[in-house]
């Protein structure tokens, strides 16, 4: 494949990104590149600068500092945290599909099938539900073939079960088109398991590296380190699990502090 | 052929709405409704500079429209919200207008027809101007038609796609200065911005995708203008208001029928 040769030249490369908002310096010397076939994910806290350092690489914030190198010709697939489509706009699925560039009936259908939301082509977007909004705003990132896919808290709205199953398309997706997939996510446990490279941002790099090695630095559970319990505790929680069936030491607690 | 009145103040009507139709559609879906009616309220303050510099009409009040729609962009995100802001402006722009054609007492203006237009008097000279203006707007909006759709959906997806949501803007503020310029004649300070808003609105009801809104839009603007002409010789009422009148009433009939329909099909 052609792409191979290319292998080692990253996609886009940011280096020492300063960016400041109303005073406040949102991003402090930020370095990252992301290359072909790698899976990156930027974890947080909440006002942590994620989404600006996003907004910066696609080139939708003044910066103050540092430079952004896209690869020539570089395609980006960017879906978007929330979208809003104002009610006057009327807006087919396929007519957002088509924007700006017309596809033929065949890719528009293969691709609302691959995204699983078949036959939704003539639905307008405002009447989709949170999830099949989502799922459109994926299939028309995907639709031409993106050397890098960034998306920015698609996870959201996504059940447990729905988020692991979202990660796993997103590993497909990356052996499919060998694109490079850069990902802001809250879902620290999931993403931990899917991504080749975690960085952690609070402002500027607290740590980066392989998940295993990140989860376990002293800077990345200095920021995560309750947040992390709490999630593993829903995690190990079992949700089938009838709370009447049996008295469980850990729940009969919850239960008499509910009383008091 | 030209010689008839109404024949001139139809073709004059029918270019302002075509023009207006697509570019009223970005100002419906960008919420840049009363955007425009402070540029338009700014020309007045175009005529009475243009009038005491005796330079064109026309071109006075581009400049001062291009000039409100600059200072607005710039002082917009600092400590006033928006709608302040624009009312600031807009009605400033009209006071400080009102008052410099004042000034003017050597000059005898008829400031209502700058106000409500006056498109029974459109001459050939004004015909071949409204047409030149009319035929660039829809040539910068069509041309852009597709990256300003994204840029109007989100922001972010048409950076990351490689457009330029700010150079766009620029060309989207660019086209509803010259309009405003043109439209004058027709219609007015007061009314332009109805001809942008009310026909795409009405529009809106039946459309599927954005290109079926505008060509809705053009023919209820064509429709307007021809039931407002006519209005205006039958009833004897002045032709720019009754234009805008007509455009109301097919707004209203349209979305009322949108909703019957719509509350209909979910029963």
């Amino acid at each position: 494949m052609p792409m191979t040769a290319t292998k080692q030249e990253p996609l886009i490369e940011a280096k020492g990104l300063d960016v400041r908002m109303g005073g406040q310096r949102v991003l402090e010397h930020v370095d990252l590149s992301i290359s072909a076939g790698e899976i990156l994910t930027i974890v947080g806290p909440n006002g942590s600068g994620k989404s600006t350092l996003l907004r910066a690489l696609i080139g939708a914030v003044r910066l103050d500092g540092g430079k952004v190198t896209h690869a020539e010709g570089l395609r980006i697939g960017y879906v978007p945290q929330r979208l809003h489509i104002d009610p006057t706009l009327p807006l087919t699925v396929r007519r957002f599909l088509n924007l700006p560039r017309q596809h033929n009936k065949a890719q528009i259908e293969q691709a609302l099938e691959r995204a699983g939301i078949p036959n939704r082509a003539d639905a307008a977007m405002t009447a989709l539900s949170g999830g099949q909004f989502q799922r459109a705003l994926m299939a028309r990132a995907l639709l031409d073939q993106p050397d890098l896919l960034i998306l920015d808290e698609a996870s959201q709205g996504l059940d447990q079960t729905g988020t692991a199953d979202f990660y796993r398309q997103l590993e497909q997706i990356r052996d499919e088109l060998n694109c490079g997939i850069l990902l802001v996510s809250h879902d620290l446990h999931v993403v931990m398991r899917a991504a080749d490279r975690v960085i952690c941002l609070n402002h500027h790099i607290c740590c980066q590296g392989h998940p295993e090695a990140v989860s376990n630095a002293p800077e990345y559970r200095a920021l995560f380190g309750r947040y992390e319990e709490e999630a593993l505790a829903i995690f190990r929680h079992d949700p089938h699990h009838h709370p009447h069936d049996h008295a469980h030491a850990p729940e009969a607690e919850v239960e008499a502090d509910d009383a008091g | 052929m030209l010689d008839d009145f109404m024949l001139r103040a139809g073709l004059a009507g029918l270019g302002v709405v075509l023009a207006a139709a697509p570019l009223g559609c970005f100002v419906v879906w960008r919420r840049m409704a009363f955007f425009g009616a402070a540029t338009a309220h700014a020309a007045v303050l175009g005529v009475a500079l243009s009038l005491a510099l005796s330079v064109s009409i026309f071109a006075g009040v581009l400049a001062v429209s291009l000039l409100m729609a600059v200072l607005v962009t710039a002082l917009s995100g600092r400590g006033y919200a928006m709608d302040t802001l624009l009312g600031v402006l807009a009605h400033a722009a009209l006071a400080f207008g009102l008052v410099a054609v004042s000034f003017l007492s050597d000059v005898r203006i008829d400031l209502m027809a700058y106000l409500f237009g006056d498109i029974l008097a459109v001459g050939r000279g004004d015909l071949a101007v409204i047409w030149g203006g009319a035929v660039l707007v829809l040539g910068l909006t069509l041309w852009r038609w597709q990256a300003l759709l994204l840029e109007t959906i989100s922001d972010e997806l048409a950076h990351a796609e490689g457009h330029d949501p700010r150079r766009d803007s620029l060309i989207l503020t660019i086209a509803l200065a010259i309009i405003i310029a043109v439209a004058i004649k027709v219609v007015g300070v007061l009314l332009i911005t109805a001809l942008l808003i009310i026909p795409a609105a009405a529009a809106r009801a039946f459309s599927h995708t954005p290109e079926q809104m505008a060509l809705g839009a053009a023919g209820i603007g064509m429709l307007s203008v021809a039931g407002g002409l006519w209005g205006s010789w039958h009833l004897d009422t002045p032709t720019g208001p009754s234009i805008v009148c007509v455009a109301a009433l097919i707004f209203a009939a349209l979305t009322t029928l949108g909703r019957v329909i719509r509350a209909k099909a979910a029963t």
